[in-house]
């Protein structure tokens, strides 16, 4: 691990210095500074601060600490009745012990699992831009069907990222407002670059606006294992019905793209028409349209219809029964 | 359970070690605290073949020292070519260890590793795939340990070709990879020419003679008091040993090297990948009339190590025309090793869902078939067995799982999403013993210590040996010191094999009868003159595995909902921890089945996923309904326990019944492990 020097941030406009990071839980920046992937000078503590509570907004809507822990999270009352697709997703990913230590803002910062990236002696143009892409001809199995780039086919792991992206909700930082939709960049030829922030930016809440179809919202994540593995494909869905029409629906994809996908092209389709499987499938395809599938990952596209189709199907006749 | 003098053994005594073990107190290889500690770091090739010509250090690392085939001391040659590590300028696969750098912290030594230059000429294009029709194929002389490579009766070709039903398919099973919780370690102190190692290892005396042999110590002591799991890969001295001893030589100061988890995959012997084709000939009502069971695995440039796939059929079934062989590729790839069961874990893969599909074929209960070619004698030798209670195993297993009234056709049963179907596998592990010597001494009148060169992986082997001690003296466990795990303790034989507890148990019988029938207070027993008088016979555990699992025909993800295993196996000497080792070797199976694989990037030569995120194991929720029992079986033509390995015998045919069972599902046969969901979702039709 690369000598690093170690300080608490001293606020929420703490002006951090060059070569210097954030950390929060540190569930993926230790694994990565031990690897060499990761080797910051100096590591900024922001577990001081203040960011720790979920509070309820005026207009029915929840501001979440960055700091909160994302088992808290998933157990808040608040977020199990209004907006079960983000407790799911959160009791979806990683374990016990590390839902306990990783944060709602570094959850959206945590770095792609692509095996290139997470090994410093191989090629990879998002650790060591230039260097080239190895993952398209060697193992991609788990790696991006949307917006990839030549340069990098990297996918974006989280689960909690995707019920927010279905949520639109929006990240504060100590600067500006930005819906987490435009968080995260597709890799283009800056692959080095996961998001927009900019050195220095902090995460300091993640704000979900009020949205009554949230009620009705599920979280389905396909994974190799029965727990405590990435998704190799899910999906977090929202939908309102009325008189057998959608009146709402918000649909986020993950494990497809550099980024947690909005199926927007899919929620277009859907809203105002019937809520059936055959539109539910559809609607899939559309946003599939324009999916590009490797040697070994294109079992996703199909992964991705179906899961969408059962999810959806579940949420109409939940809806229903309403 | 209070273990009585009047038995011991079949108590389910709980682990000896088991409350230092989960308060912290028992130490592990890395955790002896030395003064003067320095910390090895090894650096690995990031290149599958070519030559290493220099190493360049970054001067603002705080390195003691870094050691390559440059600046080290010469090492006497063993014959594991593995453990002449830094000897040569030649690379033979990606991630060989080229350097060890040795700094004062832990940290220090990793960065310098990370940033220290390698002035390497690299190969050609690595050669890194293995394939049915690589140019390289042989047949090696033996297969592990010493096993013909071949075997032939009768004519296969002509019964297959007037064979009712032929069966001809090929299975792959991928390179699987060694991960004991405790990883490799090793802490090594000279004091003048005396060696002192604490080492993770199943076999102390062996490694000490290697470390002795290497170095040309004399005094070698090595101490390896508790393992934390070693499945084979810790059967022999690995380069974490003598790196750990050269560290510590060249510094002068005591050198403790540990294994990061990605080095775990190439430098500690993984399972050989495997492709097999099985063919299988068959007269209306099922009795066999061929079986020809070719296997292809791989070994690296270093060393020649055959795996013994295709050993298991010749036990198996009847049948007048067989044959089985092995064919070996070297690659640009680590060597593989030992890792539970080998041979039989993947062999048992091909054979035992090849006669799954025979069954279908013939529209018959696989385990009728499998009952009627139970044979009378080993297949192939002639000889009889000490015991067989396979068709046993069968019936009682089926009737406890729950078999009949089996609508035996595929893709029948749904639930909601799921399709849900039941699969059924043998299980067989050869049972060996090996030459071994205990010492036992009288402490007080009613207290004795039992001395052995033997290692506890985890297993229960230190329990085990205290329960036969006990009855062989006449007292009740509590009365007895067992001391194992150090190598200047009388010499024992490997913890592998499934072997210990029959070879050190027999040394151990031995010693206490010799201390109960003189008036001294120390007796020593070598078994070496026993062990060697043993004739030949057909020596087995059986067993049989059933699992029934549920397909998401949504995703293809695959549960198993309920897994089960019958073993024959001898007397079960402490059914606790029996239990556990039965159940153990079950989920290994099932990983073996859905999970494990080490996935290769072909260009680098390198096992990608490389740690425990990236290559998955079942975890607590993969595990649903599991149980093992076994039958009261008796066989005193083994050892004087009569006893049986039973350490590897759960991971021998659980994968098959699993991936039966998902074919009892969905009527999708994968061939090619592990099944994931990407192998069943394009023909499962949502």
């Amino acid at each position: 691990m690369k000598t690093f020097t170690y300080r608490s941030a001293t606020g929420l406009d703490d002006t951090l210095e060059p070569g210097a990071v954030f950390v929060a839980g540190g569930t993926n920046l230790v694994d990565l500074m031990k690897l060499g992937v990761a080797t910051p000078d100096v590591l900024v503590d922001v577990n001081r601060l203040p960011l720790g509570e979920v509070t309820s907004l005026d207009d029915g809507g929840l501001r979440i600490g960055a700091a909160v822990r994302n088992s808290d999270l998933a157990a808040d009352p608040r977020i199990r009745a209004g907006f079960p697709v983000l407790s799911q997703a959160l009791l979806a990913g990683a374990s016990g012990q590390l839902r306990n230590m990783a944060t709602t803002g570094g959850n959206l910062l945590q770095r792609t699992r692509c095996r290139y990236f997470m090994d410093a002696t191989m090629p990879c143009n998002k650790h060591t831009p230039g260097s080239g892409c190895p993952a398209r001809e060697g193992d991609h199995r788990n790696l991006a069907i949307l917006g990839a780039s030549e340069s990098c086919v990297a996918t974006h792991p989280s689960d909690m990222a995707v019920a927010l992206v279905a949520l639109d909700a929006v990240v504060v930082t100590n600067s500006r407002r930005i819906p987490v939709t435009e968080l995260h960049r597709l890799p283009g030829d800056e692959p080095e670059r996961d998001t927009i922030l900019e050195h220095g930016e902090l995460i300091t809440a993640v704000e979900l606006p009020a949205l009554p179809a949230a009620a009705n919202s599920a979280y389905r994540k396909a994974r190799d294992r029965a727990s405590y593995a990435f998704a190799v494909g899910s999906v977090a869905a929202a939908l309102s019905v009325t008189d057998g029409l959608v009146s709402d629906v918000r649909l986020g994809w993950g494990a497809v793209a550099h980024k947690p996908w909005r199926a927007r092209v899919a929620e277009e389709r859907l809203l105002g028409g019937p809520a059936t499987k055959d539109a539910f499938l559809a609607a899939a395809d559309a946003e599939l349209a324009d999916s590009r599938g490797l040697r070994d990952n294109a079992y996703k596209i199909a992964l991705m219809r179906n899961l969408t189709a059962s999810v959806l199907g579940r949420l109409a006749e939940a809806g229903e029964k309403r | 359970m209070t273990a009585t003098a009047q038995g011991s053994v079949g108590a389910p005594l709980g682990r000896l070690e088991g409350p230092q073990k989960v308060t912290g107190a028992a130490r592990y290889a890395a955790e002896y605290p030395q003064d003067d500690l320095a910390y090895g770091w090894i650096v690995p090739s990031p290149v599958a073949c070519g030559t290493l010509d220099a190493v360049v250090v970054d001067p603002l690392q705080d390195a003691i020292a870094v050691l390559w085939h440059g600046n080290v001391p010469a090492l006497a040659a063993v014959d594991d070519p593995e453990l002449a590590v830094l000897q040569s300028e030649k690379i033979s696969y990606r991630g060989q260890p080229v350097a060890l750098v040795i700094a004062d912290s832990l940290e220090a030594a990793r960065r310098a590793a990370q940033t220290l230059s390698l002035s390497i000429t690299a190969g050609e294009k690595p050669d890194t795939v293995l394939r049915e029709d690589h140019p390289g194929l042989y047949t090696p002389e033996t297969v592990n340990p010493s096993f013909p490579a071949e075997s032939a009766m009768g004519d296969v070709d002509k019964a297959l070709k007037s064979a009712y039903i032929a069966i001809d398919e090929v299975y792959s099973t991928p390179a699987l990879h060694n991960n004991p919780m405790e990883p490799h370690a090793t802490i090594a102190r000279w004091d003048g020419d005396s060696l002192t190692v604490f080492d993770s290892n199943q076999h102390p005396s062996g490694v000490a003679a290697t470390l002795g042999e290497i170095f040309g110590a004399a005094n070698v002591h090595v101490v390896a008091e508790h393992i934390g799991g070693g499945f084979g890969s810790k059967g022999t001295a690995r380069p974490n040993a003598v790196l750990a001893a050269l560290g510590a030589r060249v510094t002068g100061r005591p050198v403790k090297v540990v294994l990061p988890r990605q080095q775990m995959f190439s430098i500690v012997g993984h399972r050989t990948p495997t492709i097999q084709r099985i063919r299988l000939g068959a007269d209306r009502d099922g009795t066999l009339t061929a079986i020809d069971h070719q296997a292809t695995s791989q070994s690296s440039r270093l060393f020649e190590y055959a795996e013994q796939t295709a050993v298991v059929t010749r036990h198996m079934y009847a049948a007048p025309n067989r044959r089985t062989g092995h064919q070996l590729a070297r690659l640009d790839m680590p060597t593989p090793r030992w890792m539970r069961a080998p041979g039989e874990a993947p062999g048992m893969v091909a054979l035992e869902c090849a006669v799954d599909e025979l069954a279908e074929r013939l529209g018959m209960d696989p385990i009728e078939l499998r009952i009627r070619n139970e044979p009378a004698v080993e297949p192939e030798s002639g000889e009889p067995f000490t015991s067989r209670h396979y068709v046993e195993c069968l019936r009682r297993g089926a009737q406890r799982f729950g078999w009949s009234g089996r609508d035996h056709r595929p893709g029948r049963r749904r639930e909601g999403d799921w399709l849900i179907g039941t699969g059924v596998a043998g299980a067989t592990y050869p049972t060996m013993v090996q030459p071994s010597t205990a010492r036992v001494r009288r402490l007080a009148p009613d207290r004795f210590e039992v001395a052995i060169g033997a290692a506890d992986l985890g297993t229960g082997a230190r329990t085990i040996l205290a329960q036969i001690a006990a009855d062989a003296l006449g007292v009740p466990a509590s009365a007895i010191d067992i001391k194992i795990g150090d190598s200047t303790l009388p010499v024992a034989s490997v913890a592998g094999g499934s072997s210990g507890s029959a070879s050190w148990g027999w040394a151990v019988t031995g010693a206490c009868r010799a201390l109960v029938a003189s008036s001294s207070p120390e007796a020593v027993f070598d078994t070496t003159e026993l062990v060697g008088k043993q004739g030949t016979a057909g020596r087995h555990a059986f067993g049989a595995h059933f699992a029934e699992v549920r397909v998401d025909t949504v995703t293809g993800e695959v549960r198993v909902s309920r897994l089960y295993g019958m073993y024959a196996a001898g007397r079960i000497l402490n059914p606790r921890t029996a239990r556990s080792q039965f159940l153990g070797g079950m989920i290994m199976g099932m990983g073996m089945a859905l999970h494990e694989e080490g996935v290769l990037d072909p260009a680098f030569g390198q096992w990608v996923n490389n740690d425990l995120a990236g290559y998955h194991i079942p975890a607590h929720a993969d595990v649903e309904e599991i149980d093992a029992e076994w039958l009261d079986e008796h066989d005193d033509q083994i050892n004087p326990m009569g006893s049986k390995g039973i350490g590897e015998i759960g991971i021998v045919g659980s994968p098959a019944a699993i991936v039966n069972a998902i074919w009892h599902a969905t009527g999708i046969r994968v061939r090619d492990l592990p099944v994931r969901l990407d192998k069943l979702l394009p023909d499962l039709g949502a």
